[in-house]
Formats: structure tokens, C-alpha cells, sequence
């Protein structure tokens, strides 16, 4: 029965070390954040952070993460008082569906604090493996720019019907 | 815990009881006055609630798809009714509570509901009016409304909860009633921040898949390894003998497994599937033989739009041009979810599937429930784009709710089932022809689509999946075809432009060896790709610029303007470097939603065939705006996602069935491969109707891209998608 | 380090006597020219981009994310990196100025048009033995391509590799027409066509050899040890003779298979090989089955009793790595490897268990650690397979017990006995090469999502 670190409190959780942190997370911690998309390790929905590097909670066996702080996008801040780069995603309106957003969000926080000021191409290339259906590919970049501190290389995109 | 207190909690407010919006007897007499939905549900209330504590409900029978509608329709409501948007609360699809909207599907959310909303209250609006000014003692015509209140010239105030006792909102909304002045509005046409966007990014419970109701079982499917195979045989004692497995339910073909946790339910899953027997299946064509087997499939013609085909065909140099575009999927990145509880008497049904009542109908057949002991509501899910897998869930959800009542039962899709099992957008060919006259312009016009169904949903129990697989199965009602002016398969094969003589023919394919339903934009994608390829055909054979062309053969002022705004933002006609072309397209949805003009510039590698999209420039009109950045998400999502379509995307294949089984065999856009910028610009026609345009950008967006490439390459690529091997077949060595 | 530097010198002494002793270092300079119309004629350029494709000519002359044989990536060796050149027909940068002739002689001999010896990374110790028409078509190829301008970069070798005369030495020392039935050599009678077209492939300009061929301390193939096994790019490129350790034989067909695309029974390619793979999408079916005939026949007829089949048992798991080694397999690897193998309805790209895998049966744990560390990126815009990259989340200790397992579980032979080594070694350099958030360099961003 290992104990898991979330979002800073540990939990003894009650299942086998081979689950898959990606179901303890839903199912016995109650977080919606990490979503199920393939359970197969190739879409990023389900994206958390384990010492603060991105990893794939749907391939995740609990049992390797005795001792190793999780987070997810919970740990980042809650709708009422969102964190810095979950702000910046609502300030851009970066989600459509939102099936995809937390784990872009979680994958590019990992990448911001690795690289707090990431070029447009570097932004590109870290969320390369994360999938969205939705099309919300220029919303998502113009929120991580905005999170680095600066505009998107795209800047503002809409003219016209402004009243 | 019962079902309809569960909802309060998934919703997270106060109490409503539920109205039953029938249609009233004058509405059936005169439904042409009332606009969008209304004649469906002429009540106010079916649309506006005023709480004794003057909160402000809306209710739509329309579902958020990630299209953004929970935030457009707020805004409408809250600047009619002169309140603060977020003191609004929404209700979506429920099958108890909300009008009968149908399906949220084809750019008709705006235009329906909106509209509908926008005019019940102004109708709430003239009431409350009314009640204050009788309260007041003065003329209701000098009160404002304003903040959630009314107030007179005097200042006194009178707030909405005061006089709501007052006003009876049960009745019809008056034919008579008046919106508010465009000129005066505050909210609507402004970029209101989406407001479901907070609890998406920050793990609030948003989605189907999030909820947990006490008491909840996790359930599996186990689906055959091929379409139409039977299950003959399965050993499934062991596998029900594992821990915290629950049963093991088998219904003909149909076979699930549930469990009390759900990382048991996969495991549980898992082996199932190595100790099931199948047998059979329905072949498939091999992909070579895909547009073959399409041409000879039998179809019924109908000819949809004859013009001036009294005279005789013009003589006049004549083109011919034949496309062809392979099955594509929606490829949700959630799959399939639903949640479902039978209480031995009445079935309540959480689904994001895009129709609640249609799928209400559906369930009630197949479990031979009455419609009023069913209860079906609308949760969100991961965007659809058209029929995928939702309904098929729900029913399953419902199957196994029927076969353990008591225990909501929580029906969870893998990826693989997701990909094999949802209904795929048809293969089509179409076949263009026309004759250009000495005056360069277009002189006759022949065009004929060969399609397959693009609506095989609900309301008929054959539709869903499962029920097809029962002991006692369904059949699947015989695939029909959607009427125009809407069209399905035809959906846009009428241009917009001038033709002097002209004949458009729609051959329905009534059988399809994969299964196939609506994938937003249903034909239109695939006629606006024929069309404006073969426009841009035409111009080049007489010489002429493609907006120059295009222009020359239209008189729709708005479809002008749009084309002329994103020619002119785009820089239309500047020399690019080598390997870099531009392409333009324009179409106007369904031929009466919103207009979309496209231009987009691409990048070529030569040695490869990849095409790389560079930028492009929309130029939008979608009637009056009411959330400017709600319009410019869809249109970019629009662009994105048709650009994956049209470069990357086709279900794989063979004679057994789909092999496109997952995203390591089914290769979508991912960011590198994303547009450097995409610019939309938005005319904004103040006053006058919404014209739906979530699905308007999917069309022009495969045309713009085949005229690039043609200017890029040199070649002319008729067929979708245009992958870099067909690119670079094309273009040779 | 310190051995390197005594090998380097040993090897410059060797090459520069050998060099003396054939007085053979000095070539001319070719003069400038190009192709006439009649060398570019569109047949052969068609011929000519086939070839290429079998060639791989791309995979090593087109940097990660650069144009198309504009050069520019580097080619790692045991002796410092070589950047291949640009080869598109610039006339400054590339081979623009080149007639047939400084292409051929550059093919066959290793001399560029300036009379300069190359490094032996390019292969024309294998090239030496293409026939005259198929350089023609290569060079109608070549010459027909976008021109690009882009310098080749300086290679990164140690004095005294990068004084290029030694090269003579070691060509004289090394270099050999290959001996190629039916093209170099008489045919062999009990071979039909098919094979022979094959052995021409895999001998002359598929050059498999290159890398499946173990290199003696000179970098130079060791021919009485041909397709004993070899390395590339860090990697094992395993046996492709009857020493291969491969569970299951290799028929012509299966071969073939794995070549265009994935084999059911045996699964793909990964690391320097996926970009092999790549290349054939561009092949007609019927070279590559020439190649995968030939290539079955040194694998030797049919299983010979060293081949035991798959295997799959069960794990004692009183040790306790294993048993941690069995949980990350059940969490982390099963859902698809457990799913029953993609031919069967499982997840696709998957083998009916990771008993089918060669990598379970090599000498040591190089190649599962490698694909465990970075995953396999998916590719663009086309099928094929997507594996996570584990290094981002599991330890070394992890890496080792999850490694342990699976050779105890996959392969009858034993526990690797160097084991910790391999993943100590291997891993080092995962932390830097994060392919998600530390480097965004192209080649890292290639790696597989990590899990
Ligand atoms: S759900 Fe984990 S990668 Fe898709
Ligand atoms: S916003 Fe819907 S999948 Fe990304």
C-alpha cells in the first residue's frame, strides 16, 4: 500500500503498486484534473508532473513513486484562484472543449520551469506529443507566451467587430 | 441519493422543478411568427426563469460542445434582461428540464437558441416592465432595465426578485416583442471571457467522465476484434471470479464486464477479451479499391438544383474534374463516456452526446421504457465534432444501468474502441464539369456528388451500436438522406455563384461498408473542396486571378465583402518565394449561415511532399457577433482541425475492417505542424440574425490548401487527404 | 578517454606508414563541370531517387529539421563526429560544380572533386561495388535536387584524424570492390535472380554491413566476421548471420515486412534503424523483398535449434527488484505489450508479447534501455509506432529492476551480467537529454512522450 505525495499531502492509498497513477488520481484522490485520452502513452491528457518533470499518469505504476512529489493541475491553483499559467490560459481563452488543456498545461509548466522564457519554437517542440482534437493550438501557445513574460509570436488575431 | 438531486449537485445551484415546455396550441397555429426555437417552445419560461430571489435561469435544449454557446447565450440573455452575465445561471440539454432542441449539431445553436432566448427575454423583460410600472404607478415605456433591476426617472428601484412574484411567465412570447436596440448593448458583440474555461484549467468537474456518484460501478466493454463479428463463445468464469469484479454481463454480442473500482474494470477488461470467441465479419474493400467500389455501389439520383438547362449546353471550352476524399474521424481526444442509474422504475442518463432527446427516444426503444421514465442529461464531454462514439456509450450505460438497478453504472471507452467503432465521415466523389464562355465567365455548370448517409444518430434504437448486437438485435434503420436546403452528402453542392445554366445531382449511396455518420460539416466539406479547387480550375484556364475570378460570378454583397477583406488583409497577389504558393477559397455554410472567405499561404518541401500551412486569413460573417472571440476560436479550431483532415488524415483500412485503431495509426496535426499565425477577421452586422459558424472554415480550408499547393507545386491534387506521398506523387521526382 | 587518445595515435602511426609505404595519398582535383541534359534525363533521375531511398542517402546528409540532403548532421564514430556535406547541386556548397566522373570517383574511391580523401562514414567501402549505370542514375539524382546553400560544418576529430592524407593509409589497409555474386563475383547457381538483386542491395548500396558488421580497432568492417553484429549510433545492431539471437527465424517474408513498415511476429524498428525503415516507404515492394531475400539466407536455413520460440514464463519473485521489476511491467508496459500483438486486435505495433523481441535476447540491456529511456517518437504525419520515453520518470534503480524482469520473464539466457553498468551508462545523460522540458533541440524532441 504505497504512499503517494500529491499536490503536497501524502495519501496511503489503497491499491496495488502496478495501478496506474492516473486512476488513484481520479477515482481514490477525487481530482479531475488528468484525464484518460489512450491510457496508451500517446496523447498527453493525462500529463502530471512527478519532481517537477512531465510524465504520463496513464502509464505511471504508483509503486515507483514512493517518495516522489506529484503534482497536478490541481496543485497549481483552484477555477476560483488560478495559478499564473492556468490564468494566462483564461485569459487567452485557451480551451475549447478543455479535454487536452491540463495536461498542456501541466507539460508546459514543466517546460517553464526548465526554461522560464521559451521561444515560440520551443514551446512548439515541448508540447509536440501532447494531442488536441479541438484546434486550440493558437490559443495554447499565445497562453504559454504570455505565461514566459512575453506576447505570442502571432500576436493579437482578431480585427474587425470590435464594439 | 436520487438521480434528479445528483444533477442539483453536477450543476452546482439551486433547485428547479421541471416544466414540460409543450407546444401550445397557438404556437402550432402560428409558428412563423416566433423566430429560432420558439415555435418549438413558445413559453418564456421555457427558455427564462426569474427566481423569487431574482437569480435570472436561461434554459437551452442546446449542449456546449467546446463550441463556446454557454457563454454566447449568456451574454445574449444577461443584455436583454440587464443583468451581469455571471450572475446567470445556465441550464443545458436535459431531457426534464430544457426545451426540445433536437441535436446541438450543423451552426444552428446561435441561430436557434439565441435567438430564441434573446427574444423570451425581451419578452421577461417587457413583463417585468409592466409589473414595476404598475408597482410605481408610471408608464412602463420610461423604465430602464439595468443591474437586475427596473428603475424609474425618479430613481426608485424596484430589483427583479421584488416584482418577480408579479410576473407569469408561463405564457407565449408575443410575437410583438421587441429586442433591445443593438445600438445600446453592453454585452453582447464584446470578447466575454468563456466561462467555462476556469474549471477546465484548473481540475473543477467539467466533463462526464468526472462524475462519481456514491455507489458507482466502473464498467468495460469487450468489443469484437472486427465490425460484424459475432461473439460465440466466452469462458468468462474466471475473469468473473477476480476481485472487486461485480459481473459479467453478455447480452448476445454485447459484452461488458463491471467492477466496483476502475483500474479492476480494466484488468478485468483485458481478460476478457483474451477468452472471447469470435466469428465472422463484414468485409471491406481494400483502400486501392475504396473509390471503385464507392462508383459501383447503387445510389439514388436526385437532381437537387436545375438552372437554365431549357437551352441547349453553350458551346465553350469545357473542364472536367474528378475528387475523391477517404473516410476521415472525428478522433474525440476524450473517448466515449456515460454515466447511467436505473432505480427499477425510472432511468436517468448522463451523456455528452449532442442530442438528449433524440437519445431518450433511442433508449426507450431499445429497452421498452416508456419516454417518461427515462431521463436524459446533457454533461459535457471532449469535443465531439459530429457523431462519435457518445451515443453508442450512453446506451451501453443504459444497457448495463437496466441490468443492475440501483447502482449508477459508469461506461468508460477505450481509445481503441473509440477509433474502431466511431461512425466515420463518408468516402465521396464528386465529378465537376463546366463550360467557360468567351466572356471568361463560367457558361454551364454540371456537378454531381456521390455520397453515403451523413446521419445515422438517434432517435431510432438500431442506431446505437450495442443494440445492434443484442440477442435480440436492432437493425439499423436504412441510412437517409438529409433534405435540402441543408443537405447531407450534398450539404453546399449548389454554389453561390452566378451560373447561368446549371445542373447539381446527388447520388445517395444507400449502403457503406464502414460504418458512417456526421463529421462536422458533413458534405460540405468535401463540396466546397470540389467546388473551389475547381473554380480556381476554371480561372486558370481563362486567365484570370481567383478572386478576380470568383468575384466576377457573385452578387451577394456580404459574400463579396468577406472575400474582398480577406483578399485584401492577406495581401493577395504578392509574389512569394519558390516553393511557397497561396490559395484562396470562400464558401458560405449550407448556403444560408455564416459566410467565410480563406486565404492561406503554404510551404513546400519538395523532396518530400510535405505541405506545411504558413499562415492564413480568415475574413468572417457571422450576422451580429455576440462574442467576437467565441467566433475566432471556432474559426481557428475550424482551420486546424480541417487542415489535419486535408494533409494528414484517412481511416486506414483492409479487407477486415478499420486499422486505424489508435493515434500511432491514425497521425493527426500536432504543434509543430500548426499554422505561424492565424488572423480572422470578423464583419460584424449589428441587428441582424446569427448565422451559425462553427463549421463554416472546414470547406475552405481544403480548397485554400489545394490551390496553394497547386501554386506551390504546380500540381493540382484532387484528392483528400493530400498526404506528402500523394504530394509528392504528384510532383514527381 | 585515456584509451581513446593511445588508440587514436596508434591509428594515426598505422595509417600514416601505410600511407607512405603506398605513397598513395595525393588525388588530383577533378575539374569543375555538371551533368549534361542526357545524364539528367527524367528515367534516370527516376531510377535515381529509388536508389537514393535504398542508399539512405537522406538520413545522413540531411540535418535534423534541415533541408533535404542540404548535410549538416552529425555522424558520431568511435574516433569524434564526422558532419556529413551538403550534397544538393549548389555550386558553392555543394556539388554543383561536380561532373560525372568527380561524383563516380567520390562513390567508388572516397576522393571528393578537390582531390580530398573522405572519411570512411561515408560509406564507399560498400559503394565500390555499384554498378556504373546505378551511380549514373544517383548522380542524375543528386544533380536534379534544390539546390541549397549551406557550408558543411567542420568535423569534430582529434590531430591527427583530421589530417585527411591518413586516409590513403587506411583506405589501402581497407578498402576493397566488395565481392557480390552475380555483379562483382559469378553468380551463384542456386540463387535466383531475386537474391542476387538482393546481395547487390545489401552489399553495395544498402551497405548493411555498415552498421551489422563488427569494426576492428581501425573502424574498419571485419569481412571474416561479415553481419556478426555491429554497433550504431550507441546502439546494437544485432546479428544478421546464423549468430543472430533473434527467438523466432527470419523469413524472407517476415523480413520484408519489417523493412516496409513492422513485422507482426517480430515487431520494428527503433533507434538508428527507423530512419532505414523510413527510407523504403519510397522503395518498390519488389527491392525490398529482393533485399529481405538475401538477408534471410544469412540468417541460415530455418531454426537450427538455437532458436528456442518465444518466451514467456514465470518469474520467481521472492527477489524483491523483481517483483518491483514485475509492477512497472503490469502498470507500465502491459497495457500494450500484454494486449495481444497488434495483428491479433491488440494495440497496434505491438508483438504478441515482448518474448517475440530480439532486444530481450542480446548480450547485454544497451538497446532496451535505450528505447526505455527515450520511448520512440512518433512519426510525422504517418503511421507508426509511439512509445513513452521512461527516462523522465524511472530511476536508475527502476530502469534496472524493470530490466531484470523483463529478461528473466523473456529470455531463457540468464540475467544480464553487466547489467547495472549498461543503465548506469546509458542513463547518465538522461537528465540533460529530457526530451520534454530540458532540450528542445530537434533530435530530443524526437524522443517518445514520457510516461
Ligand atoms: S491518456 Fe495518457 S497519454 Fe493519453
Ligand atoms: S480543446 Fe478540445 S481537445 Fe484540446
Amino acid at each position: 500500500m504505497p504512499n503517494l505525495t500529491v499536490n503536497g499531502r501524502t495519501h496511503a492509498v489503497a491499491a496495488e503498486p502496478e495501478t496506474p497513477l492516473l486512476y488513484v488520481l481520479r477515482d481514490e484522490l477525487g481530482l479531475n484534473g488528468a484525464k484518460f485520452g489512450c491510457g496508451l502513452g500517446q496523447c498527453g491528457a493525462c500529463t502530471v508532473e512527478v519532481e517537477g518533470r512531465a510524465v504520463l499518469s496513464c502509464l505511471t505504476p504508483i509503486g515507483v513513486l514512493e517518495g516522489r512529489p506529484v503534482t497536478t493541475v490541481e496543485g497549481l491553483g483552484s477555477p476560483e484562484n488560478p495559478g499564473p499559467l492556468q490564468a494566462a490560459f483564461i485569459a487567452e481563452n485557451a480551451a475549447q472543449c478543455g479535454y487536452c488543456i491540463a495536461g498542456m498545461v501541466m507539460r508546459a509548466h514543466a517546460l517553464l520551469k526548465a526554461n522560464p522564457h521559451p521561444d515560440e519554437a520551443e514551446i512548439r517542440a515541448a508540447l509536440r506529443l501532447n494531442l488536441c482534437r479541438c484546434g486550440t493550438h493558437m490559443r495554447i501557445l499565445a497562453a504559454v507566451a504570455r505565461a514566459a513574460g512575453r506576447e505570442a509570436d502571432h500576436g493579437p488575431t482578431t480585427t474587425g467587430a470590435a464594439r | 441519493m436520487t438521480a434528479f438531486t445528483r444533477r442539483t449537485l453536477l450543476v452546482g445551484g439551486a433547485l428547479l422543478v421541471g416544466i414540460g415546455p409543450e407546444r401550445t396550441a397557438l404556437a402550432a397555429d402560428s409558428p412563423s411568427k416566433l423566430p429560432g426555437s420558439l415555435p418549438e417552445a413558445p413559453r418564456i419560461d421555457a427558455w427564462i426563469r426569474i427566481g423569487e430571489d431574482g437569480a435570472v435561469t436561461v434554459l437551452t435544449g442546446k449542449a456546449e460542445l467546446g463550441q463556446g454557446i454557454k457563454t454566447a447565450l449568456i451574454q445574449v440573455a444577461a443584455e436583454e434582461l440587464g443583468v451581469a452575465p455571471d450572475s446567470v445561471r445556465l441550464v443545458t440539454a436535459d431531457t426534464e428540464l430544457t426545451p426540445n432542441e433536437g441535436y446541438t449539431a450543423g451552426s444552428h445553436s446561435m441561430q436557434d437558441s439565441a435567438t430564441a432566448i434573446r427574444h423570451a427575454a425581451a419578452a421577461a423583460r417587457a413583463l417585468l416592465t409592466e409589473a414595476a410600472g404598475r408597482r410605481l404607478a408610471v408608464a412602463p415605456e420610461t423604465l430602464t432595465v439595468a443591474g437586475g433591476a427596473v428603475a424609474a426617472p425618479d430613481g426608485r428601484r424596484l430589483a427583479f426578485g421584488e416584482i418577480a412574484a408579479e410576473v407569469a411567465l408561463d405564457a407565449d412570447v408575443p410575437a410583438s416583442v421587441r429586442p433591445r436596440d443593438p445600438a445600446t448593448y453592453a454585452i453582447v458583440g464584446r470578447p466575454l471571457p468563456r466561462v467555462d474555461i476556469p474549471a477546465k484549467v484548473a481540475g473543477g468537474a467539467a466533463y462526464v467522465q468526472d462524475i462519481r456518484a456514491p455507489g458507482m460501478v466502473h464498467a468495460r466493454i469487450v468489443r469484437p476484434p472486427r465490425p460484424g463479428a459475432r461473439l460465440v463463445d466466452v469462458d468468462a468464469a474466471a475473469v468473473a471470479t477476480r476481485p472487486g469484479v461485480v459481473r459479467i454481463h453478455r447480452d448476445g454480442s454485447f459484452l461488458a464486464v463491471l467492477a466496483e473500482r476502475e483500474y479492476a474494470a480494466v484488468t478485468a477488461m483485458r481478460a476478457l477479451a483474451q477468452v472471447a470467441v469470435w466469428q465472422g465479419g463484414t468485409p471491406v474493400p481494400e483502400p486501392d479499391a475504396l473509390f471503385t467500389d464507392l462508383a459501383s455501389r447503387d445510389a439514388t439520383r436526385s437532381v437537387i438544383h436545375e438552372a437554365g438547362t431549357g437551352a441547349p449546353a453553350p458551346a465553350g471550352r469545357r473542364l472536367t474534374a474528378q475528387y475523391r476524399r477517404r473516410y476521415q474521424m472525428h478522433g474525440s481526444i476524450g473517448p466515449s463516456c456515460a454515466v447511467a442509474e436505473f432505480d427499477g422504475d425510472r432511468l436517468t442518463v448522463w451523456s455528452h452526446a449532442q442530442g438528449m432527446f433524440p437519445l431518450r427516444k433511442a433508449l426507450a426503444e431499445m429497452l421498452a421504457l416508456p419516454e417518461d421514465r427515462i431521463r436524459c442529461i446533457h454533461v459535457e464531454g471532449s469535443g465531439c465534432y459530429g457523431h462519435n462514439g457518445a451515443d453508442d456509450a450512453a446506451g451501453d450505460a443504459a444497457l448495463l444501468a437496466k441490468a443492475l438497478p440501483g447502482r449508477p453504472v459508469r461506461v468508460q471507452y477505450t481509445r481503441e474502441q473509440e477509433h474502431l467503432w466511431e461512425p466515420y465521415g463518408g468516402a465521396m466523389l464528386t465529378t465537376a464539369s463546366a463550360a467557360l464562355g468567351p466572356d471568361g465567365r463560367i457558361a454551364d455548370w454540371d456537378y454531381a456528388v456521390r455520397s453515403p448517409t451523413h446521419l445515422t444518430r438517434p432517435p431510432g434504437a438500431g442506431q446505437l451500436l450495442s443494440a445492434r448486437m443484442l440477442e435480440t438485435p436492432f437493425p439499423a434503420p436504412p441510412p437517409k438522406a438529409l433534405a435540402q436546403p441543408e443537405g447531407g452528402g450534398d450539404r453546399n453542392a449548389i454554389p453561390l455563384y452566378r451560373l447561368p445554366r446549371a445542373r447539381v445531382a446527388h447520388d445517395f449511396v444507400t449502403d457503406m461498408p464502414l460504418r458512417v455518420s456526421a463529421l462536422r460539416s458533413l458534405g460540405a466539406y468535401m463540396n466546397v473542396f470540389s467546388i473551389e479547387s475547381f473554380l480556381d480550375e476554371l480561372a486558370e484556364a481563362a486567365g484570370a486571378d481567383p478572386v478576380a475570378f470568383r468575384l466576377r460570378h457573385l452578387d451577394d454583397p456580404r459574400a463579396r465583402a468577406v472575400i474582398e477583406a480577406a483578399a485584401s488583409r492577406f495581401g493577395w497577389g504578392t509574389i512569394l518565394p519558390k516553393n511557397r504558393g497561396a490559395g484562396f477559397a470562400f464558401a458560405r455554410y449550407k448556403n444560408l449561415a455564416a459566410y467565410c472567405a480563406l486565404a492561406v499561404e503554404v510551404a513546400l518541401e519538395r523532396e518530400s511532399g510535405r505541405v506545411r500551412l504558413v499562415r492564413a486569413q480568415a475574413a468572417v460573417d457571422a450576422g451580429e457577433v455576440v462574442n467576437p472571440h467565441g467566433i475566432r476560436d471556432q474559426i481557428e479550431g475550424g482551420i486546424i482541425q480541417a487542415m489535419s483532415w486535408s494533409l494528414f488524415e484517412a481511416v486506414g483500412h483492409d479487407a477486415e475492417g478499420p486499422t486505424s485503431r489508435d493515434w500511432s495509426t491514425y497521425p493527426i496535426a500536432r504543434f509543430p505542424d500548426v499554422p505561424d499565425r492565424i488572423d480572422v477577421h470578423l464583419i460584424d452586422r449589428p441587428g441582424s440574425p446569427f448565422l451559425g459558424a462553427g463549421e463554416v472554415a472546414q470547406g475552405p480550408t481544403a480548397a485554400a490548401l489545394a490551390n496553394a499547393i497547386r501554386q506551390a507545386a504546380g500540381v493540382r491534387l484532387r484528392e483528400l487527404p493530400m498526404r506528402p506521398e500523394l504530394v509528392k506523387a504528384a510532383i514527381g521526382v | 578517454m585515456q584509451r581513446r587518445r593511445i588508440a587514436v595515435w596508434l591509428a594515426a602511426a598505422a595509417l600514416a606508414s601505410a600511407a607512405g609505404l603506398g605513397l598513395a595519398a595525393w588525388r588530383p582535383a577533378l575539374p569543375p563541370g555538371g551533368p549534361s541534359p542526357a545524364e539528367t534525363a527524367p528515367d534516370l533521375v527516376r531510377q535515381g531517387a529509388v536508389l537514393a531511398s535504398l542508399g539512405y542517402c537522406a538520413s545522413c546528409h540531411t540535418a535534423e529539421g534541415g533541408r533535404p540532403y542540404a548535410g549538416g548532421r552529425g555522424i558520431a564514430t568511435p574516433f569524434g563526429t564526422i558532419n556529413a556535406t551538403n550534397i544538393t547541386p549548389d555550386p558553392e556548397t555543394g556539388l554543383g560544380h561536380w561532373t560525372l566522373a568527380a561524383f563516380t570517383r567520390a562513390m567508388r574511391e572516397g576522393v571528393d572533386r578537390d582531390g580530398r580523401h573522405l572519411y570512411p562514414a561515408f560509406p564507399y567501402t560498400h559503394y565500390a561495388g555499384l554498378s556504373e549505370p546505378d551511380i549514373a542514375a544517383l548522380y542524375a539524382f543528386v544533380m536534379t535536387r534544390e539546390p541549397v546553400r549551406a557550408e558543411a560544418k567542420a568535423n569534430a576529430l582529434p590531430f591527427p584524424l583530421s589530417w585527411r592524407p591518413l586516409i590513403a593509409g587506411w583506405k589501402l589497409l581497407f578498402v576493397r570492390t566488395p565481392t557480390i555474386p552475380g555483379a562483382t563475383a559469378p553468380a551463384d547457381p542456386r540463387r535466383d535472380p531475386e537474391w542476387h538483386r538482393g546481395a547487390y542491395l545489401a552489399e553495395a548500396l544498402s551497405h548493411c554491413g555498415a552498421c551489422h558488421t563488427p569494426r576492428n580497432w581501425l573502424g574498419a568492417e571485419i569481412r571474416s566476421r561479415a553481419y556478426a553484429g555491429g554497433v550504431a549510433d550507441g546502439w546494437w545492431a544485432p546479428p544478421l548471420d546464423r549468430s543472430s539471437p533473434s527467438p523466432l527465424p527470419w523469413s524472407r517474408d517476415d523480413l520484408a515486412r519489417y523493412l516496409a513498415d513492422w513485422d507482426p511476429l517480430h515487431g520494428g524498428a527503433a533507434g538508428p534503424m527507423r530512419p532505414v525503415v523510413d527510407a523504403h516507404r519510397a522503395v518498390p515492394a519488389g527491392e525490398i523483398r529482393a533485399l529481405a531475400a538475401y538477408v534471410a539466407t544469412l540468417y541460415g536455413p530455418g531454426p537450427d535449434g538455437s532458436r528456442t520460440g518465444p518466451v514467456d514464463r514465470a518469474v520467481a519473485t521472492e527477489a524483491s527488484a523483481l517483483t518491483r521489476g514485475a509492477a512497472t511491467y503490469a502498470g507500465a508496459c502491459a497495457v500494450c505489450h500484454e494486449s495481444g500483438g497488434g495483428a491479433a486486435g491488440g494495440v497496434p505495433y505491438t508483438t504478441p508479447s515482448l518474448g517475440h523481441r530480439t532486444t530481450l535476447r542480446a548480450p547485454d540491456a544497451r538497446n532496451l534501455i535505450l528505447v526505455l529511456r527515450d520511448g520512440i517518437a512518433p512519426r510525422d504525419h504517418a503511421p507508426g509506432p509511439i512509445m513513452p520515453a521512461y527516462g523522465t520518470l524511472l530511476t536508475q534503480a527502476q530502469m534496472t529492476d524493470l530490466a531484470a524482469y523483463l529478461r528473466a520473464r523473456f529470455s531463457p539466457d540468464g540475467p544480464w551480467p553487466t547489467l547495472d553498468a549498461t543503465v548506469r551508462d546509458v542513463m547518465r545523460d538522461a537528465r540533460p537529454r529530457d526530451p520534454q522540458t530540458r532540450d528542445p533541440s530537434p533530435r530530443a524532441a524526437r524522443a517518445g512522450p514520457s510516461p
